[in-house]
């Protein structure tokens, strides 16, 4: 950045109406612009020699992770940490969890210590929606079963905007397991309402029924799927959620819908390549094409910060003990 | 806005000539631009110091370094309230060093102080600057911090329930400087 910004746009919503981060399912695509834009600022403050400001001092964050998560915990707690918020990690292995406590008893019991914020993230669809009706906190979902991850929507959204300036009317080819993935719901809603062209792909078994209700254009294709793309986003294999025998083997997948640099060709010659991670190499995307010229898959992670700043700035102006006690 | 009683007390011409001097005295106090680097408040602050820059390089043949600052995280209301929408946050852009170097901080208004607290906050966490002066076009006093400009447009002695509204082409379209007797939002 070598140039001062000329825009100075009114936004055309400056808050967020929940308390909460439940899902993108639930946003005006004015709310997911409010964050978009406020994580662009927020982005800036990652290249500063101190890289932390002030703005969440004396509040408390409290990371719940019910599930395993590197990437994503690491992601929340730099972001909480860049705002000045005081933090802390709650893992399912260290928890009365294991002493047989349900999730509404911890969330309660958390709650009486009075945090701020709760960054939830549950094996259960719903876990989130389930604590936002019995806390006063602000409930942030960092990835709910295979319900919605909205915080990766709201990055990958971010990134695809840094590179083609827009999501409307933009080809958004996404590939792999459809079945499991919380990301893909929440790209889904995120995409198509603001304006973009979403092709969904992956084997008939791990293709969702009731798809197309979405506005989305399933295909078990991948050549029409990334046919002229703008951008192609890979979705992991989730092995740990199936249970039953979907395609006959992991080569027999890679060779059918692995994203190869030979199917790349069919995109746009601007595509990006994106991945949420962690990636399965050699079975859902080729290594030539994760660490290849397209691929933004390490901008994604940079920018998961960014915009998790965001979320946590702006809903922190949200609960009220006071009023709500 | 209609039935608020409002003065000019700055016309385009004014704050033109305004620019000018202080330009003037930045060279004087500084014996030159060696060093220096503008930086300026979101929002009008960032085209004040902008228009200064043009005008430094018109006496000096220098170009002086100028980058924009936005204060919202580091405002002490914050989180004063513990309800309601949050301010909405906008770009920094500071693409130089300011470790060593002597920075000219410019705002429209000086008013109580919390703004440049903030601002001087902010700007020590981008390094260790040799200096920082402070530049405004209108002073219209009642601090609540012990905080003086160095250079000054217009010392405007105001009451607390009027309000300095400075307008700039490059955001509302024409240069002025209005005190309206009441406070509109």
């Amino acid at each position: 950045m070598t140039t001062v910004h000329d825009v100075e746009q009114k936004p055309a919503v400056i808050s967020l109406r929940s308390k909460d981060l439940l899902g993108i399912a639930e946003m005006l695509p004015e709310e997911i612009t409010l964050v978009l834009d406020t994580a662009d600022a927020m982005k800036e403050i990652a290249s500063r020699p101190i890289k932390k400001v002030p703005a969440l001092r004396g509040k408390t964050v409290v990371n719940l992770f019910f599930e395993p998560s590197t990437r994503t915990r690491t992601s929340f707690e730099i972001a909480e940490k860049r705002l000045s918020a005081d933090t802390l990690n709650i893992a399912i292995a260290t928890s009365s969890v294991v002493k047989g406590e349900t999730l509404a008893d911890t969330a309660m019991n958390l709650e009486a210590m009075r945090p701020d914020m709760i960054v939830l993230r549950h094996s259960s669809s719903g876990a989130c929606h389930l604590l936002s009706r019995i806390c006063r906190s602000a409930i942030i979902n960092a990835g709910d079963g295979t319900h919605e991850h909205p915080t990766q929507a709201l990055l990958d959204a971010f990134t695809i905007r840094e590179h083609k300036k827009r999501l409307k009317g933009l080809k958004v080819a996404i590939v792999g397991d459809l079945l499991h993935s919380r990301v893909l719901r929440s790209n889904i809603h995120l995409l198509t309402k603001m304006g973009a062209d979403v092709w969904v792909c992956g084997p008939p078994t791990l293709m969702p029924t009731d798809i197309r209700r979405f506005g989305v254009t399933p295909t078990s294709h991948v050549e029409d799927a990334v046919a002229g793309a703008d951008v192609i986003m890979m979705l992991r294999i989730q092995l740990e959620r199936m249970e039953g025998a979907y395609f006959p083997s992991l080569r027999e997948y890679f060779s059918v819908f692995g994203m190869t640099e030979e199917r790349v060709k069919r995109a746009n010659p601007d595509v990006m390549i994106m991945h949420p991670g962690p990636m399965n190499r050699g079975v859902e995307i080729a290594s030539e094409v994760a660490d290849g010229p397209y691929s933004v898959i390490l901008e994604q992670v940079a920018n998961g910060v960014a915009v998790r700043m965001a979320v946590l700035y702006l809903l922190a102006g949200g609960a009220d003990y006071e009023e709500a006690a | 806005m209609p039935d608020t009683k409002s003065a000019v007390v700055m016309d385009a011409d004014r704050i033109s000539r305004t620019l000018t001097r202080i330009a003037h005295e930045i060279v004087e106090r500084n014996k030159g631009v060696e060093d220096l680097a503008l930086v300026g408040v979101r929002t009008r602050g960032v085209h004040i110091a902008r228009r200064l820059a043009r005008t430094l390089r018109e006496i000096t043949k220098n170009d002086i370094p100028t980058g924009a600052l936005d204060i919202t995280l580091y405002r002490d209301d914050l989180m004063r309230f513990a309800v309601g929408p949050q301010p909405v946050v906008r770009r920094t852009e500071i693409p130089f060093s300011i470790d060593d170097k002597k920075i000219l901080l410019v705002d429209d208004v000086l008013y109580t102080g919390r703004t440049t607290r903030a601002a001087l906050d902010a700007l020590i966490d981008f390094g260790r600057p040799k200096a920082i002066q402070l530049i405004v076009l209108v002073d219209r006093g009642h601090r609540e911090l012990p905080i003086k400009a160095d250079y000054v447009g217009k010392n405007l002695p105001t009451n607390p329930e009027e309000s300095v509204r400075v307008r700039l082409q490059e955001t509302d379209g024409q240069d002025e400087v209005v005190l309206q007797q009441e406070a509109t939002v």
